[in-house]
C-alpha cells in the first residue's frame, strides 16, 4: 500500500518541525520538477537536502558524506542482544536511519527493504535499521511487519548515533531518513537524505552497490 | 558517484508486458500494483474509466509489485493472474482480482479460475508449484530498480507519476503528455 497517502495528517506534522510544501519525490535528485503535487499525496519536506551524493542540489544536510569513515557504534537490537557496525567488517552494510516504528511511511521503507534482502546479499550487503524507539518497540514491530533485519535502538542516549552520522532532528527527537552504505573496509560510500515524509524507495541503494562492485579493485577510500 | 536519475524507469514497456490498448496509442500508462493493496484496489476503476475516456491514445500496462510480507495473499494473487495469463486470461483474472480483494486465498482464487471458464487443474497445479513466482520477481525487481516504493506506483511513457491518482488529475498529466508529443 502506498505509505505516503496512508499517513494521517497529524502523525505528519508531529514528525515535521516546518511547513515547507508538500512534497513527494526525492529531494536531491529532483530537478526542476517540485511543484507537481497534490492531494492525497501530502508529503512535506524541509527544502533542498542534497545527502551526500553528486547529484548536484543544494547540500544543506549534515549527513556524512561518501568518503568518511563510518563512525562505530554498538546498540541493543534485543534487550541482552547487542550489534556494532565492526560484527559486519567485510561486508556491506546499509544503514537505514527512520524517524520511527510504527509510522506508516517507515512500514512501507523497510518492508520494500525486506522483500529485497535476497539482491541486496548478492551484493554482500546487509541492512541494518535505526531509529530512536525502544528495543521491545522493535521487537512488536520487527514481528508484526515480518522484518528480516536487524533493528537497532538509538536510544540511550537518544539518537547519539543519529548524531554522528549528523541526521539527527533535534527539535523532533528523532533522524532523519537517511541512507549510508557503508563498505567491507568500514567507509560510507554513498548516502541520501530524503524528506521525511517520503519513502525513498531502494533503487537508489542498488545503483550504489553496482557502482561499487564496478570500481571494487581501485581506491578504497579514497576520497575521504 | 550516480548519474541516473532517482525514479526513472529502468524497463520500457515491451513485449514481456501485459498491456491492453494500441501499441501505437501516444501514451503508454504503466501501472506497479500489488492485488491486495488497498490503493491499488481504488486505483482499479479510475485506470478503467481513463481507458474508456482516452480510447485508442491509452495504452496500459501492468506490473506486479506485491509487498508479500505484509499483504499475505498479494503474491499468490499475482502468480494467479499470470496463471490466467497462460491461459489468455490474464486481464479477466486481473479484474476478478481488484474486484474481490476481500477473498484471494488459493481456494477463491481457484474458484475464480473455475469462473473464468480456464482449465482449473492446470491454474492450482502451476499456482501449487509457483510457476510464475520468477516472472512476478522480475516484475518486482524492476519496480525497485525504478524507484517504486509503494503501490500503485505509475509512470506515464516512463516518467513517474508524482501526483494523486484521482481520475482528474491523472487525465490531466496524461493530455499534458499527448500534447508534448503533438507540439
Amino acid at each position: 500500500m502506498r505509505s505516503d497517502d496512508a499517513t494521517p495528517q497529524t502523525s505528519s506534522s508531529k514528525e515535521q518541525g516546518t511547513n515547507a510544501p508538500p512534497e513527494r519525490t526525492k529531494t536531491a535528485t529532483q530537478g526542476g520538477s517540485s511543484t507537481q503535487l497534490t492531494g492525497n499525496q501530502r508529503m512535506e519536506r524541509r527544502g533542498p537536502q542534497g545527502g551526500a551524493n553528486t547529484e548536484g542540489e543544494t547540500q544543506e544536510s549534515t549527513a556524512l558524506p561518501a568518503g568518511t569513515k563510518a563512525p562505530d557504534f554498538t546498540l541493543h537490537t534485543t534487550p541482552d542482544q547487542e550489534v556494532s557496525l565492526s560484527d559486519f567488517r567485510g561486508k556491506r552494510v546499509v544503514l537505514v536511519f527512520y524517524p520511527a516504528d510504527w509510522s506508516p511511511v517507515c512500514g512501507d521503507e523497510l518492508a520494500v527493504y525486506n522483500e529485497v534482502l535476497p539482491e541486496l546479499r548478492k551484493h554482500n550487503a546487509e541492512v541494518v535499521g535505526i531509529s530512536v524507539d525502544g528495543v521491545w518497540c522493535h521487537i512488536a514491530y520487527a514481528k508484526y511487519n515480518k522484518l528480516h533485519m536487524p533493528l537497532l535502538s538509538d536510544f540511550e542516549p537518544k539518537g547519539e548515533v543519529a548524531r554522528s552520522y549528523g541526521v539527527y532532528r533535534k527539535k523532533d527527537g528523532v533522524s532523519e531518513r537517511a541512507l549510508f552504505l557503508i563498505d567491507e573496509q568500514g567507509t560510507i560510500r554513498w548516502s541520501y537524505v530524503s524528506p521525511i515524509g517520503v519513502n525513498p524507495g531502494a533503487d537508489g541503494v542498488f545503483d550504489a552497490l553496482e557502482e561499487l562492485d564496478s570500481q571494487k579493485a581501485p581506491q578504497k577510500g579514497a576520497a575521504a | 558517484m550516480r548519474v541516473r536519475r532517482q525514479g526513472t524507469l529502468v524497463k520500457d514497456v515491451g513485449p514481456g508486458d501485459h498491456v491492453q490498448g494500441r501499441a501505437d496509442a501516444p501514451v503508454t500508462l504503466l501501472e506497479y500494483g500489488d492485488y491486495q493493496c488497498p490503493y491499488c484496489g481504488a486505483a482499479h476503476p479510475i485506470v478503467k474509466a481513463l481507458q474508456r475516456y482516452l480510447g485508442d491514445n491509452l495504452r496500459f500496462a501492468f506490473r506486479h509489485f506485491p509487498l508479500a510480507t505484509i499483504h499475505e495473499y498479494a503474491e499468490g494473487a499475482a502468480e494467479a493472474a499470470e496463471a490466467a495469463g497462460a491461459q489468455g486470461k490474464f486481464w479477466q483474472m486481473h479484474d476478478t482480482l481488484f474486484e474481490n480483494q476481500p477473498a484471494l486465498d488459493f481456494e477463491s482464487l481457484v474458484g475464480y479460475a473455475e469462473e473464468l471458464g480456464l482449465d482449473v487443474e492446470r491454474f492450482a497445479t502451476e499456482l501449487e508449484n509457483q510457476v510464475y513466482a520468477p516472472r512476478v520477481r522480475e516484475d518486482f525487481i524492476s519496480g525497485i530498480r525504478s524507484g517504486v516504493n509503494g503501490t500503485p506506483t505509475f509512470f506515464i511513457n516512463g516518467v513517474r507519476h508524482e501526483g494523486s491518482f484521482d481520475f482528474e488529475t491523472m487525465l490531466e498529466a496524461i493530455q499534458a503528455r499527448m500534447q508534448g508529443i503533438a507540439a
